[in-house]
């Protein structure tokens, strides 16, 4: 830290446990925030450009790269989007499948981020290595709710990273009854570790915080939103077919930031699981709401630090569903629908563990596209963020800088942000004249 | 230290750096592991953390010294063992990479980005301003290298592993080996051989379904065979590929020469024997007259 004339300037360590490379940057004069940016260091990767050019199979399999933590999100968002273009809508069976597929990845996406990136942060550890020479149980129970995720997507998927069974119209293979069968055991015994971890995350302290942010997330017309759903729910109470998506979501460029932001009909807005709890509590089902309760949360949840709790409920449902699904599942006639390629723009949205992802093609008669524009939960969300954060930063001016940061980096990860996809370590300064 | 520019974040970051943390590993006689990113999508790095069973025994014997994805701990090198994700695609990625080699004593490289340039190492078949424009409204603001680099051809490399993602199973043999300083165990031959140990039936010659099989390096275990697609090449070229006559052959079987093209253009595009496999260009360009978003 130096001193220098009226002007006062901390460089502090970056923020880690975040899925990518990016910083902050905060100026704090006379008591207030002046300027807060979450700058986004993670270098371009051209994915929307290299996409031109390509096939219309293609983008399951490229645009997965774009984040291992989420790659069944990119995967699903890109096959519907190009199923849309096609005029093809996959059977009810391949929807089901592919909801528990996803499924896996919500539970393993969560599971790490609850209890290895979020709650080090609540008990004062560096991160879950250094938490489990006290905590070893915890950071066991974890390790085993996050396996059971990836031994879900690896029986339907073939592989957890980058699953290799997901097409543009279904699968290549589907799972037999009796494999999905034989993941019974370890669902149901990672839901009962997740709604035993419910009290120790529900007696934290949690800073108060509410934020007015308007709130999206899909509206699948068939329980909690996730791998599917054809139109948009805010909270102000408007239904955006996904189709009208880039009628209202705008995306800027800004200075400090390899990533656009997007912001709702010129305003910050939020996705990922404080929207889809808020705005979906009713469709929970009846363990997750229970959990929820436990929890202490209310039905509509406003702060950004209690959104651990919301992806632990958000656990359980994924682990409860998956249960519902496998125990259900007869089969399905085919693997994959065909999807034969027309000149036509088509669109796809699903719930990324970090919220709402939205894909869209254009492709020329022989399949070969022409245009891709992908927009990222990370990227909805970046203006929220940064608003959050100086809330933050003027409700705790009273703390020295050393606290001040870890309230901000704490902050931070409540997001779970995802820079990789956004476009990874943060760089937190904090710059107080 | 001003406030972070992007030159202080990088000496910083390679620095890792915390001097009282650095004392307290002079007391600690554990190996030291360090993991770095560059240009990637975190799967290979994640795959570490996906060693659910292993991950807290292989942690009581190794210490992780730097792992931002892990922890907020930094302790300052040099490093035992350095796992580097990611490929160079930046001027400063290029110090940085430098820096993280003069600090480990043995480095490994991670995935198809970090082995081959990855996915995006596209941009070096293509015009990478208009590959920028496509995706950017002002790509002036953007700072970036033309192309998309493997770590060896910057810095020399220890062990590399393969994959879009890596197989976890290699990833804990690298490991195993390097604390008991001896070679790694990692198979060579194609993903052919594997189908042949697990009994999958080829799909190739069974279903006609185009597969990279032959040209492409074991270590998945043929996983997309048995799974009823054909290998899509993400372990990269095995080391005496054909990817010439694998070309011919998979348009004779009827493939389309853009698919061919396109084929062996994803992570591993630049590897050479991929790249050099069909020829001419894929043409990533197609002219648009509405520019890049739709
Ligand atoms: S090689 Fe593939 S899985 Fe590994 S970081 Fe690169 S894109 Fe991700
Ligand atoms: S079969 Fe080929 S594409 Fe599939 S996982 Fe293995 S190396 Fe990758």
């Amino acid at each position: 830290m130096t001193v220098t004339g009226g002007s006062r300037e901390l460089t502090v360590p970056m923020l880690a446990r975040v899925e990518g490379e990016g910083g902050m940057h905060v100026v704090v004069q006379d008591g207030r925030a002046v300027d807060v940016q979450l700058r986004i260091f993670e270098p371009p990767r051209f994915f929307e450009g290299f996409l031109r050019g390509r096939s219309y199979l293609e983008p399951p399999d490229l645009t997965a790269r774009i984040c291992g933590i989420c790659p069944v999100a990119y995967q699903f968002s890109a096959c519907l989007a190009i199923e849309d273009a096609c005029g093809v809508e996959v059977p009810e069976e391949l929807r089901l499948l592919r909801r528990l597929l996803y499924c896996g990845e919500w539970i393993e996406s969560h599971a790490l981020h609850v209890f290895m990136l979020h709650l080090p942060d609540l008990l004062g550890y560096d991160g879950a290595i250094e938490m489990a020479a006290d905590h070893r149980g915890v950071v066991e129970s974890a390790l085993r709710m996050k396996r059971a995720g990836n031994e879900l997507m690896t029986v339907v998927g073939g592989r957890s990273v980058h699953p290799v069974n997901v097409r543009v119209g279904g699968f290549h293979r589907l799972p037999e009854p009796t494999e999905l069968r034989a993941l019974r055991p370890m669902l149901a015994a990672a839901l009962d570790e997740a709604l035993a971890a419910v009290p120790l995350l529900a007696r934290q302290d949690y800073p108060d915080l509410e934020q007015p942010h308007l709130y999206v997330a899909l509206d699948a017309g068939h329980g909690y939103p996730l791998e599917s759903g054809a139109a948009l729910q805010t909270s102000s109470g408007l239904r955006v077919p996904v189709a009208a998506f880039g009628t209202h979501v705008v995306e800027h460029q800004v200075g400090h930031s390899n990533a656009l932001q997007g912001r709702f009909d010129g305003h910050p807005y939020l996705v990922g699981p404080l929207a889809r709890y808020s705005l979906h509590h009713a469709a929970l089902s009846p363990v997750a709401r229970e959990a929820a309760a436990a929890a202490g949360l209310a039905p509509t949840c406003r702060n950004p630090f209690r959104s651990i709790l919301v992806r632990l409920v958000e656990l359980v449902f994924a682990l409860d569903e998956a249960l519902r699904i496998v125990d259900a599942w007869e089969g399905a006639p085919v693997a994959a629908v065909a999807v034969e390629p027309r000149a036509a723009e088509g669109h796809g949205a699903t719930e990324a563990p970090r919220g709402l992802l939205y894909h869209r093609y254009r492709i020329d008669a022989d399949g070969t596209i022409l245009a891709a524009q992908i927009v990222p939960p990370t990227a909805q969300n970046q203006p929220a963020i940064e608003s959050d954060l100086r809330s933050v930063v003027e409700g705790h001016l009273d703390l020295d800088d050393e606290a001040l940061t870890r309230v901000c980096e704490t902050a931070i990860r409540t997001y779970d942000p995802c820079i990789s996809c956004a476009t990874h370590f943060l760089r937190l300064t904090v710059d107080r004249r | 230290m001003a406030m972070g520019g992007r030159t202080v974040t990088v000496a910083g970051r390679a620095a890792g750096a915390d001097p009282a943390a650095a004392e307290e590993v002079g007391r600690d006689r554990r190996p030291t592991l360090a993991v770095w990113k560059f240009a990637s999508c975190d799967g290979c790095q994640l795959t570490l953390l996906n060693c659910e069973a292993e991950l807290l025994a292989l942690a009581d014997r190794v210490r992780v010294a730097y792992f931002p994805e892990a922890t907020r701990a930094a302790v300052a090198g040099p490093y035992d063992l350095s796992l580097v994700e990611g490929s160079i695609t930046t001027a400063e990625d290029a110090e940085r990479i430098q820096q993280v080699r003069a600090q480990s004593r043995i480095l490994v490289t991670l995935g198809a980005c970090a082995t081959a340039g990855g996915i995006q190492a596209l941009r070096n078949l293509a015009d990478v301003a208009e590959l920028a424009a496509a995706a950017y409204p002002r790509p002036d603001r953007l700072a970036f290298l033309a192309r998309s680099t493997p770590i060896a051809s910057h810095v020399t490399v220890d062990h590399e592993l393969h994959g879009c993602p890596i197989d976890r199973g290699q990833l804990l043999e690298v490991v195993a080996a390097v604390l008991q300083g001896r070679a790694p165990r990692i198979p060579s031959g194609s993903v052919c051989t594997e189908c042949k140990r697990r009994g999958t039936v080829c799909v190739a010659v069974a279903d006609g379904l185009p597969c990279l099989g032959p040209v492409t390096r074991a270590g998945c275990g043929a996983i997309c065979p048995a799974h009823h697609r054909g290998c899509y090449g993400c372990f990269g070229p095995q080391d005496t590929p054909n990817g010439r006559s694998l070309a011919s052959l998979l348009g004779a079987a009827g493939m389309a020469p853009t698919d061919v093209v396109r084929a062996f253009r994803t992570f591993n595009a630049g590897a050479e024997p991929f790249r050099t496999a069909t020829g001419p260009a894929l043409p990533t360009s197609v002219p648009d007259a509405a520019g890049g978003r739709p």
